[in-house]
């Protein structure tokens, strides 16, 4: 797997390090605003709300819904050259930020996807370190 | 300052010379920086005034400090610069910081030069874009799951406007057949062979929703534009076109940061620029706006307030934006059909000027007086709003 993994890998930055660690478990953990009392998505040390600092980690349900998504008939990086058509989206969590990441498990066409959609997530262990929250229909 | 102030302090400032560098287009035996200069030289002959004259140096590229590297590659020693880099809408927000300079007396001529190679570089070892830092939001939570360029998030914002408001690729392909009919008008534009909606829909996929026709091109090309104080601009060579009203706006970097993928920054910037101007939408004789993409045409309009959210699909139907319809918008032929080198911002701002000019000929817009203009940059991320009016 590490071998042949020929795509971008996250290198985890020190305010990430805690998402990372809990996607290497399979669970999906975001900081949570204890003053606006609501996850965020991407990590930092403090709310970009409200520029809170009092912040805690808390783990996602792992649902949400395909905000939208785009399906890609060209690739800017070799790794991708065998996945063509592939499908980037932004999920919205059920807990409400939205990420950016793949949907997996579907043909590529888009007349099977469609915004809105339920979807969970599916970690893919790309390395040693990293594991990937990707989403799937539900 | 209340809007009427603000109106008295920028009607003091005028563009006085606009112009696109020798050739635009496929140019691989030019480098990005004679790009910039043969612009800049060709807006100063324009305006009538020397490169001696400019004591302002605004760009948005190349590399890490922009200014430096062109003030220095012209041979001047400005005494004030500006760098904004914020994507393809820097030029038009470089329109307004050259304002308040001028106006506010720290300058007197301002400088504003683009130049880029954006289709021969991708043949030209070593160039392109610097590689991001790692630990950026972007390269954790974007690039593992793949970005290709520009595409892929408007793309994505598009699907949303299509699954919240029903906007059709057919609406969307209105906006290509349009500009299209404007490039075929503009001898400079590189793609001049008429096409049809369906043409546009049975393009080839580049990233869904977008076909191939509704993609902007790539090329290499570089404009400037030379803005002064109107009691300057009087005595020079061409009809000043002022500054009426001007907005900037900013709310994220990247897609998944933002706030609302169905609109952009110009519903900010928008009703700032034409509160200033004191002029309302209806009074707009032509419209010039980004369009990296038939959608990002189609959304600005919505956000500038032409039409209610939701509402660009059908606003655009029937030609109306085509040479001859009630709407003439992106009468260079655009982004779509003109040119687009990477930041196409600059080549709103030429237009407009030539609009108001009546410098056009074939593709002129019966007795502009007010245009327009807005330039979007990043992923739909910043824009910058202007007012521009003739005597």
């Amino acid at each position: 797997m590490t071998t042949e993994y020929n795509k971008p890998l996250p290198t985890p930055s020190p305010e990430a390090k805690r998402y990372w660690e809990g996607c290497k478990k399979h669970e999906l953990w975001l900081p949570h605003c204890k003053i606006c009392e609501k996850p965020y998505f991407y990590p930092r040390d403090f709310c970009p709300t409200c520029f809170s600092w009092d912040i805690e980690w808390r783990q996602m349900s792992g649902r949400g819904t395909i905000y939208t998504f785009g399906v890609h008939y060209r690739h800017f990086h070799p790794g991708w050259a065998e996945e063509v058509p592939y499908v980037t989206a932004l999920v919205q969590l059920e807990e409400g930020p939205r990420i950016y990441t793949n949907i997996v498990g579907v043909d590529g066409d888009p007349r099977n996807l469609r915004c809105d959609m339920a979807v969970e997530v599916a970690f893919e262990d790309v390395s040693d370190e990293i594991s990937l929250p990707k989403f799937r229909p539900v | 300052m209340d809007d009427q102030e603000k109106a008295g302090f920028f009607r003091q400032v005028a563009i006085v010379g606009a112009d696109e560098c020798d050739e635009i287009g496929i140019v691989p035996h030019k480098g990005i920086l004679q790009l910039h200069a043969e612009a800049a030289r060709n807006a100063l002959d324009d305006a009538g005034l020397a490169l001696s004259d400019v004591d302002g140096m605004f760009t948005a590229g190349p590399g890490w400090s922009p200014t430096l590297q062109m003030a220095e590659y012209l041979g001047i020693k400005p005494k004030y610069t500006d760098s904004t880099s914020v994507g393809g809408s820097s030029f038009v927000i470089h329109v307004e910081h050259a304002a308040a300079a001028i106006a506010t007396g720290l300058i007197d001529v301002a400088l504003i030069t683009h130049g880029e190679s954006g289709h021969s570089n991708r043949f030209r070892p070593g160039s392109g874009r610097p590689s991001m830092d790692p630990w950026f939001p972007m390269s954790q939570f974007e690039l593992p799951y793949h970005v290709g360029g520009a595409p892929t998030h408007y793309a994505m914002a598009c699907m949303r406007h299509m699954h919240q408001y029903g906007t059709t690729h057919e609406q969307l392909a209105e906006i290509a057949v349009a500009t299209r009919k404007w490039a075929m008008l503009n001898p400079k534009a590189m793609m001049r062979d008429p096409i049809t909606i369906e043409d546009v829909l049975s393009s080839r996929w580049i990233t869904y929703p977008f076909h191939i026709l509704d993609c902007c091109l790539v090329t290499d090309a570089g404009g400037a534009v030379v803005v002064t104080s109107a009691k300057r601009a009087k005595d020079l060579k061409k009809k000043p076109v002022y500054v009426l009203g001007s907005g900037e706006a900013t709310t994220h970097q990247s897609l998944p940061s933002m706030p609302d993928l169905t609109t952009t920054p110009a519903a900010l910037s928008g009703p700032r620029a034409f509160a200033m101007a004191g002029v309302s939408h209806k009074e707009i004789d032509v419209v010039e706006v980004y369009d990296s993409f038939t959608y990002t045409a189609l959304v600005t309009l919505e956000a500038l307030g032409f039409c209610k959210p939701g509402e660009g699909g059908a606003f655009v139907s029937g030609q109306r934006t085509a040479p001859g319809g009630d709407f003439p918008m992106n009468t260079n032929g655009g982004g779509l059909s003109y040119t687009h080198p990477g930041m196409y911002g600059m080549f709103i701002l030429i237009e407009a000027v030539r609009q108001l000019r009546g410098e056009c000929g074939e593709r002129q817009v019966k007795n502009a007086r007010l245009a327009c203009v807005n330039g979007t940059g990043g992923t739909l991320s910043s824009t910058g709003t202007l007012i521009l009016g003739v005597d």
